[in-house]
């Protein structure tokens, strides 16, 4: 398979098609073999070279990639069961959030996943990954229904964001996101909850109120899309590089923040180059958090949670005065 | 930021709105004597038109004369990301705490609302349009739980069609979790919150505390919801219903308990409290 170079990949591209018709060719000389190696090994080096100095608007493209895995492909990789539970018991069956009953290492947990879909007929199905108010009250339902047994909850998040539809906003996609961040702060069992690819804005919160939140690398996570924060700002979605390096969204930055827990690593040239490593390294990181949270008290969960959200925000307390703060 | 509406507020020169005795209507076209404006709440005397008030003015408006007293006074916005679009954040503070007399979008304390006491916080619409920062979160966030220590209700004016500040990126959007978190422990604790939305309550704002409450009311008219209407124009590629995102579209839709005129906004909220008695320690 091939995969749709990066817009910054052009270079180690053309390096590859080259590559690939040198290791084509019938004849090959130790002069040949030679430089089929220099290049393979320039590859590489081009390639971390480029990974290593991504700016936050590449990452927003490596975390779009259409072959990028998504919440059906983990299901696969990273649970050993998943048995899907539909519906909302008050509208619909919103497929942009998936639910069900999933195993992992041995554990029994509730899943609740944002899924974009991958071609069209799928991603229609999905709605592109935006949820609309029913979505985020299947998610609320699963995530309480988990609670009372005592299920564990993982949930992942990959959203442009809400859908911002009319429907939406009839059946009232404020109350229900509201709902959720009010509903799941209180629930008495272990929260896992991972960025994906896509955090936006309250779509994505609106199933990330966890114990422990983490992110993969070339994820981000933001208040607003870098489009909109471009047409808002510099009135044109065509500045969204300009936004995405504005708005300090990246793993890194989130981490700085203190919003996140962790930045999971990602295979070399991003996840959507290995499925398997990138579920691989997510599965540590879930197992992992589950068995630090299996040995709290629901209300040792419920008071982690509360102040793992409260410490979060940057201000000061001292009186301005001008210019200057005295304290 | 672009809805340039006059404003009856006490500090007329500094809002932005023209000096002078009078005022113009922007639903009637109305021109009208400010002073009787003021007198009546900051109501169009002619049309019923609900001017935008700000977070001082509102206080005055339904506490008792002298009751309030405030909390967190000090407590300004920094800024964490550098951000800078057509000027520093920084620079946008400042000049937004000029225009307004605000350190920021949130005014939190307590006070006596006809004889009840009730903690209470109102955001202002124009300071950078009464959008939440880690400022406006952690002051929400500090009067619920004031509310729920000293078992009082909680009565919070949104004023916001920022919604969660873009300027703090990520940190705004988390104070959304944080404020709701502190009125999910409320709530568990028998706290009575009323909401009571004003124009207007958009995105992050309305995504979190503002749709929280027992009671939730709304001022007529007002402009109510989470995504941008041209947002939502561009995404459909349809015309929006007429009066889609007002205060009655949500009232119709089942998301407001009450629609009140501001003049009996006060004796409303005082009847709500007389209902919803918290009781003095948890059941």
């Amino acid at each position: 398979m091939t995969l749709r170079p990066l817009p910054f990949e052009r270079e180690i591209h053309d390096l590859e098609e080259r590559l690939e018709s040198l290791d084509a060719q019938q004849d090959q000389t130790p002069e040949k073999l030679e430089a089929i190696k220099n290049m393979r090994a320039e590859i590489v080096r081009l390639r971390r070279e480029v990974f290593e100095n991504l700016d936050p608007w590449q990452i927003v493209q490596v975390a779009r990639h259409e072959n990028r895995p998504q919440t059906l492909d983990y299901l696969d990789l990273v649970f050993d069961e998943f048995i899907e539970l539909h519906g909302d018991r008050a509208y619909g069956d919103d497929r942009a959030i998936v639910t069900g009953m999933a195993r992992i290492d041995g554990r029994k947990v509730m899943f609740v996943g944002q899924h974009k879909g991958r071609h069209l007929k799928e991603r229609t199905l999905h709605n592109y990954g935006m949820p609309h108010p029913e979505g985020y009250r299947k998610a609320i339902q699963k995530m309480q229904m988990a609670a009372k047994y005592n299920l564990p909850i993982v949930t992942f998040i990959d959203t442009a964001g809400a859908y911002p539809g009319i429907g939406s906003e009839e059946r009232g996609i404020s109350y229900q996101i509201a709902y959720n961040l009010r509903e799941m702060s209180r629930l008495p069992t272990p929260i896992v909850s991972v960025v994906i690819s896509e955090g936006g804005s309250g779509g994505a919160l609106g199933i990330g109120v966890g114990n422990h939140v983490c992110m993969l690398q070339y994820a981000y996570y933001s208040v607003i899309s870098p489009e909109g924060c471009a047409g808002i700002l510099w009135k044109h979605a065509k500045h969204a590089d300009k936004a995405a390096r504005a708005l300090r969204f990246t793993a890194n930055d989130l981490l700085e923040f203190g919003v996140i827990d962790k930045a999971v690593p990602e295979p070399f040239g991003g996840a959507h180059r290995n499925h398997r490593q990138a579920a691989t390294n997510l599965k540590v990181e879930i197992v992992q958090a589950l068995r630090q949270l299996s040995g709290k008290s629901p209300q040792e969960l419920i008071d982690h949670r509360y102040d793992r959200f409260r410490k979060i925000g940057i201000f000061e307390e001292g009186a301005t005065k001008g210019d200057e703060v005295v304290s | 930021m672009t809805d340039e509406e006059p404003n009856s507020n006490d500090r007329p020169a500094k809002r932005g709105v023209p000096e002078g005795l009078w005022l113009k209507c922007p639903e009637c076209q109305a021109t009208v004597f400010r002073k009787q404006v003021d007198r009546l709440l900051g109501i169009c005397p002619e049309c019923d038109h609900h001017f935008k008030v700000g977070a001082r003015t509102r206080l005055e408006q339904l506490l008792d004369v002298g009751s309030f007293e405030e909390w967190m006074t000090e407590m300004h916005s920094v800024d964490p990301l550098g951000f800078v679009d057509s000027r520093p954040y920084k620079d946008r503070l400042k000049s937004e705490q000029k225009k307004t007399g605000m350190v920021d979008a949130c005014i939190a304390g307590r006070g006596y609302l006809r004889g009840r006491p009730v903690v209470i916080a109102v955001t202002d619409p124009d300071f950078i349009m009464g959008s939440m920062g880690s400022v406006v979160g952690e002051k929400l966030t500090r009067a619920t739980e004031k509310a729920t220590e000293l078992r009082l209700p909680l009565i919070i004016v949104s004023g916001s069609g920022g919604g969660a500040r873009m300027h703090e990126g990520i940190l705004s959007l988390m104070q959304m979790a944080k404020v709701s978190a502190a009125l999910g422990k409320y709530h568990e604790e028998g706290g009575f919150f009323i909401s009571v939305l004003t124009n207007p309550t958009m995105g992050g704002v309305a995504a979190s505390f503002a749709s929280l409450g027992d009671i939730v009311v709304a001022e007529e008219k007002a402009m109510i919801g989470f995504a941008g209407p041209r947002v939502i124009v561009a995404t459909v590629k349809a015309p929006l219903p007429e009066g889609f995102q007002t205060s009655e579209f949500l009232m119709e839709h089942g998301f407001i308990d009450r629609i009140i005129h501001r003049k009996d906004l006060r004796s409303e909220l005082a009847a709500f409290i007389d209902y919803f008695e918290i009781a003095p320690t948890k059941v």
